[in-house]
């Protein structure tokens, strides 16, 4: 890759310009950037030394999820216990969305209801289907990323101010959500169709739980 | 970018073996634009991000287009469906700018530390192999041309 300029931030992937609000932060990572136009030869490449502030653990604390979520359903029935979930975290997810003044929820379109039993048509082995002008991989992602769009910012709603690495333990191994990703995972997988498969091998279940899964069984 | 020492060793690995795939370039560009109060920037990302309703960007990595973001795209308009999931985006879900940084662009504009802001911003899904996103590249420098811009404000995730 041969960039001009490029100014290299050691911040968390997703976050190129440090910390979600706070906008003087954001301006200086801004600045330093812009200020490699001004270099008079180049390639240019420069580290950007300030680094992200870690919250203190007084600050943080694990998700402890008040919602009460019932293990023994979510044994027996994944979607039921997704179904469930979702109504139990409506609270919060309308919290989020009134103090942020928005979601990143709807890409499919569906209300979260009909999220959930989207993805139980294809635990069920009976998959709902495709939206318009999409494939099944295609449909099925987007559901999904809607999911865990509604997960992550209910979650961050909640009291005891969670880390981005907290939500995703929280997510990843507390929630019948995060049971039934793997799930789907393995069945597209095992599917015969390619756009699923692509899915599973890519877009489902992050690279790191995929690694920690591996190494706990 | 988190520094290569602070990952563990499988993902160091999974990243350093990325790097037997990257393209060499014989020539890098080298442009010299206006001064900086006078420079008109846009955004590119590469994160996947579009405006609400668009088409998404599916789960495999042939998605080689662009999709548009209008200057006067609201944060509650603004959605992600980037293939990847090995990335955070709860900060983007919080704020928008912290990937895509328009409000800050229009601050410094309004405080005529730069020129002006584009009329319309752009993003890929930067999971594309990089040699097939050339044509709409090419195709994205001319639309930028005609915008007036003088800097692109590359924002990779």
């Amino acid at each position: 890759m041969g960039p001009p300029r490029a100014l290299w931030v050691p911040f968390i992937l997703g976050r190129p310009f440090g910390v979600p609000g706070d906008a003087e932060f954001q301006r200086r990572v801004l600045r330093a950037v812009l200020h490699l136009l001004e270099a008079p030869a180049g390639p240019v490449l420069e580290d950007y030394a300030e680094e992200a502030p870690v919250p203190g653990a007084a600050e943080t604390e694990g998700m402890a999820c008040p919602v009460s979520f019932d293990r023994e359903m979510a044994a027996d029935d994944l979607g039921a216990a997704l179904a469930r979930e979702i109504e139990e975290l409506a609270p919060w997810h309308d919290l989020a969305a009134k103090r942020r003044e928005r979601t990143t929820t709807g890409l499919s379109g569906m209300a979260m209801d009909e999220a959930a039993r989207f993805v139980a048509s294809y635990l069920n082995s009976s998959p709902a289907p495709n939206l318009n002008g999409m494939n099944a991989g295609e449909t099925l992602k987007i559901v999904c990323d809607d999911l865990r769009a509604y997960y992550y910012e209910a979650a961050a709603a909640q009291p005891g101010n969670p880390d981005a690495q907290a939500v995703l333990h929280w997510f990843w191994h507390d929630t019948a959500a995060g049971r039934a990703f793997h799930a789907l995972q393995k069945i597209c997988l095992d599917s015969a169709d390619p756009s699923l498969q692509v899915l599973g091998g890519n877009s489902l279940v992050p690279r790191a739980i995929v690694h920690a899964h591996a190494h706990a069984s | 970018m988190v520094r290569l020492a602070d990952l563990p060793d499988f993902e160091r690995e999974h990243m350093l073996d990325k790097l037997k795939g990257l393209e060499e370039f014989s020539a890098r560009p080298w442009v010299k634009p206006p001064p900086l109060a006078q420079c008109r920037i846009a955004i590119v990302s590469t994160a996947g991000l579009h405006v609400r309703g668009d088409r998404p960007f599916g789960p495999s990595a042939t998605a080689t287009d662009y999709r548009i973001i209008p200057a006067d795209t609201q944060a509650a308009d603004l959605v992600m469906s980037h293939q990847s999931v090995n990335y955070d985006r709860t900060g983007f879900q919080e704020d928008h700018n912290v990937a895509f940084p328009l409000d800050r662009l229009n601050e410094l504009a309004r405080e005529r530390a730069i020129g002006s802001v584009a009329a319309f911003h752009y993003s890929f899904m930067g999971a594309a192999p990089i040699r097939k996103i050339e044509a709409k590249a090419r195709e994205l420098a001319g639309l930028l041309k005609k915008d007036k811009v003088d800097a692109v404000l590359l924002c990779p995730v």
